[in-house]
């Protein structure tokens, strides 16, 4: 495999398991992130950190560093769940930048602005595959068990989820955590992969794109969130000629997906062989029974 | 076997909100079994009532004790889970979500696998997994929308989502059900049908019931006590057949034409 293609499928797998992360949190929880770049930060550095200066084997930092990602996610949700809407959205938003900076001012133990180099390049295809299929199962039996029911009840009525008995913080915060792990595991492959990372990489620019690109794909679904990833992705490898011109295409497709499409191109549904296989049947059904129709006439 | 008599007891009830008093000293015991009726003209303080004993709002002042357990301050959650079930006067249900699901969910508080057996799929889980789903389809069965389990709760009509609150509330195993307006917008024959319905209910699940209704036959039909309300006060307190009578209550609430 050229490594062209294989820095290709890496860079998609990462983005896939931090889109994955948001999906969750706002696909199930309709909760609105704009700071996990931020948790993606943290996985970066501290892994960083980890295998470049203490030298760490990468698995247990990939660990580590998603978890401590987790749990400021822990802490910063105990603090902010209890608002509503749009102000949890506003604190998210604050983190982010506030993560920026003091990576930013850690000079001596991160670089500072100018960056952290010589990260050692732990990040390989397969590394990559197994933590996509990881986080892919893992979200999926998440949100088919019971923990996922009382997020997506959550999301529908949150009144009504009080009623049946779910302790809805609890739950929010559960569902915040979870993207902030995942956001810190794609933080350390990535890390890990460029072996260059610097804090503007991590800015509200890359924060938005995580959110944009599970709108696109479709809230409330798993499948829809792979499909958006790969095309926010991919394309901008097609054409890139227009790489300049990403976040305003971003902003079109946005616009585009909620005036034409509001669930994504995926929404609420996932993508399931067996349900094609009898959508298919059912056209194959009808199509022989119309014959006989105009015969009969 | 220790025969409990009253499952709710609400001892001097009151909630402000600033300078208004939506309830002002309130009392009331329910006992076990009984089906308890609280009448009363639009803005007495009806449903706060209801948001007061489920923990929506904090009680000012007052104790709210159910199976003799004082349960004002506790949070929605933790006094849902004590076994108390409500539906709602404008229905909220998650309308996104099947029927099925919407039932599945209040059914969750049955499951005691944990996050680890969910991702791993232990037996104990599809076993849980199961069990709920099997319960849920029987709920479905009994108010008679087992056809229309996988439509979209939203889809369903009027009189179908109330049935679908009642069974979700009925998926908590609850041990009192707080019914806010059920029979509102129905006609005649809808409110008979609804007050067999009850009956069934409450007679198959072993409930206790408060219900909040402005049709007085659904009242008289269902209820064995009455509480009636005016301006968050007690203004009177009996069966339906005495409260009918009760002049205080003809002149704030019903209307002369229920008076003889």
């Amino acid at each position: 495999m050229s490594s062209y293609l294989q820095g290709i499928i890496i860079l998609v797998g990462i983005n896939l398991i931090a889109v994955l992360g948001i999906s969750i949190l706002t696909g199930f929880t309709r909760l609105f992130s704009f700071g996990n770049a931020g948790f993606m930060s943290i996985g970066a550095y501290v892994s960083a950190i980890m295998t470049a200066k203490y030298g760490i084997p990468f698995i247990p930092a990939l660990v580590f560093s998603a978890l401590f990602a987790g749990c400021i996610a822990y802490l910063l949700g105990t603090l902010t769940l209890k608002l509503k809407g749009d102000y949890f959205l506003i604190t998210t938003l604050g983190f982010g930048e506030c993560v920026r900076v003091l990576f930013a001012y850690m000079e001596p133990a991160t670089g500072g602005a100018r960056g952290f180099a010589s990260i050692p390049h732990y990040t390989t295809l397969f590394i990559t595959v197994i933590s996509v299929i990881l986080a892919f199962v893992f979200a999926w039996n998440l949100v088919h068990s019971k923990t996922g029911r009382n997020l997506i009840a959550v999301r529908e009525q949150e009144l009504a989820a009080e009623m049946v008995g779910i302790d809805t913080f609890s739950s929010k915060k559960l569902s915040f955590v979870i993207s902030a792990i995942y956001a810190g595991w794609a933080g350390a492959l990535y890390s890990h992969n460029l072996t260059f990372i610097s804090p503007e990489m991590f800015n509200l620019a890359k924060s938005s794109e995580l959110t944009i690109t599970a709108v696109i794909g479709g809230l409330g679904s798993l499948t829809g969130t792979v499909l958006g990833t790969l095309l926010v992705t991919l394309l901008p490898e097609v054409f890139r000629s227009l790489a300049s011109y990403r976040m305003l295409i971003y902003g079109i497709a946005v616009v585009t997906v909620i005036v034409f499409k509001p669930d994504g191109l995926y929404g609420y549904r996932e993508f399931s062989i067996s349900k094609v296989i009898s959508h298919i049947n059912n056209i194959a059904r009808k199509v022989p029974k119309k014959g006989a129709d105009a015969n009969h006439e | 076997m220790q025969i409990m008599n009253e499952l709710l007891k609400i001892k001097n009830l009151s909630k402000y909100f600033g300078g208004v008093k939506a309830i002002n000293n309130f009392n009331l015991t329910i006992e076990d079994g009984k089906t308890h009726g609280l009448i009363g003209p639009n803005g007495a303080g009806k449903t706060t009532i209801f948001n007061v004993i489920t923990g929506v709002y904090k009680p000012t002042n007052g104790s709210i004790i159910f199976c003799d357990k004082e349960i004002s301050g506790m949070k929605t959650f933790a006094i849902a889970r004590e076994g108390i079930g409500r539906t709602f006067q404008n229905i909220k249900l998650f309308s996104y979500l099947t029927v099925l699901e919407n039932v599945i969910i209040a059914g969750n508080q049955d499951i005691t696998y944990n996050m680890f057996e969910s991702f791993i799929r232990t037996i104990k889980f599809r076993k849980e997994e199961k069990a709920l789903y099997e319960k849920s389809m029987k709920l479905l069965e009994f108010v008679g929308l087992q056809d229309m389990s996988q439509k979209r709760a939203s889809s369903l009509p009027y009189g179908h989502q109330r049935k679908l609150e009642i069974a979700r509330a009925l998926a908590l195993n609850p041990k009192l059900l707080l019914l806010d307006e059920p029979a509102a917008g129905m006609n005649q024959e809808e409110s008979k049908e609804l007050v067999s319905f009850i009956y069934r209910i409450k007679e198959e699940f072993g409930l206790t019931i408060l219900i909040i209704e402005h049709h007085m036959d659904v009242i008289t039909d269902l209820c064995d006590e009455c509480t009636v309300l005016n301006f968050g006060e007690t203004i009177a307190e009996g069966s339906p057949a005495q409260i009918k009578k009760d002049p205080l209550v003809i002149e704030a609430y019903l209307g002369e034409e229920y008076g003889c």
